[in-house]
């Protein structure tokens, strides 16, 4: 199953904030029915890098299974996420314990508006990234596919632009081709399609668009077989990446044929 | 000794330091990240962090998310 085919090529790397990586898909642990299943998409997927809350233990029941058993942060790079915070200083709170749980400084940030829809709030985001950026972090921000917004938060400094492909969560794919389109022209850091893939065709697009990697986590957990579902998304990214990498045909308004139209019998 | 720890009230019976109520309530020290009335407590300093009435403490761990 493993084959050389089916893994992205070693000299095909992207980076951010320093760090080298050959794999293009990131996952999120949350919404799986177990961290077993959750740690078997994460190899399904060949994910190098996956996303983690944090929140407050659970003191009535301390021996509940733990995300760090089952996803080992040995293996993966954890990248602590500020899922639920809607100001910068709940934030920086947040990801200044997960430093101190886990001593990462690449982080994802998300300042979110409303609980109905979770699009960003691009005002405070902009706001904690610069209190996060003062505080030694490397941030990789969550992000409206605005490319005004984008260049802003890349002036002030951001190490990767998450736009979103559609809601958190929603599955609709990428529904603003051309805004992303802008957003990776003129990005000089690393952009990655966050949220709203739901299925591999969308990983593809995303891919295709010439994004660096993308973020998926609902796509995968709540597919029926979320390991399948994560090899299909590992296949989409990187068939994604070729085609980007192969250039496509251009498209035409009319027919034209694979076979000659001379020497017909 | 009465501290709010993670939001709820608890009475515990008084403590050397922090490290020692990390312990009492069963938690693995190496797998979460504490706070002590706002400020981030590092891990290498618990057993030299006090814990004392009224304290607000919180702990935190990593757990699945997007």
């Amino acid at each position: 199953m493993d084959d050389a085919s089916q893994r992205p090529a070693a000299d095909d790397t992207w980076s951010v904030a320093g760090r080298t990586f050959t794999s293009r898909l990131i996952i999120g642990t949350g919404k799986y029915k177990d961290y077993a299943t959750n740690a078997a998409a994460a190899e399904a997927a060949g994910a190098e890098i996956v996303t983690v809350a944090i929140r407050r233990v659970n003191l009535s029941d301390p021996s509940q299974p733990m995300l760090v058993d089952h996803v080992k942060p040995d293996r993966f790079t954890f990248l602590p996420n500020t899922a639920g915070c809607f100001t910068g200083e709940d934030a920086v709170r947040t990801l200044r314990l997960a430093r101190e749980a886990g001593g990462w400084n690449l982080v994802k940030l998300e300042v979110l508006s409303d609980t109905k829809h979770l699009l960003p709030d691009m005002e405070e985001t902009l706001r904690a990234l610069k209190l996060l950026i003062a505080d030694g972090f490397e941030v990789m921000v969550y992000c409206n596919d605005d490319p005004v917004y984008a260049r802003k938060l890349e002036d002030a400094g951001a190490a990767a632009i998450m736009p979103l492909g559609a809601p958190i969560g929603s599955g609709r794919g990428i529904q603003n081709m051309l805004n992303l389109g802008l957003i990776i022209e003129q990005s000089k850091v690393p952009v990655l399609v966050d949220a709203g893939v739901g299925t591999a065709s969308d990983a593809a697009v995303a891919m295709e668009l010439g994004c660096d990697a993308v973020l998926m986590n609902t796509a995968i957990a709540e597919a029926r077989d979320p390991i399948l579902m994560a090899s299909a998304m590992r296949h989409a990214v990187l068939a994604g990446r070729q085609a980007f990498l192969a250039g496509r045909m251009p498209k035409r308004m009319y027919a034209d044929p694979s076979s000659p139209l001379s020497g017909l019998i | 000794m009465n501290l709010t720890i993670n939001g709820e009230a608890r009475t515990v019976a008084p403590l050397p330091h922090l490290a020692a109520l990390v312990s009492e309530l069963g938690l693995d020290p190496r797998k979460v990240a504490v706070e002590r009335n706002l400020e981030i407590v590092p891990r290498s300093a618990y057993d030299r962090t006090p814990v004392a009435e009224g304290d607000r403490i919180e702990i935190v761990h990593f757990i699945g998310g997007g």
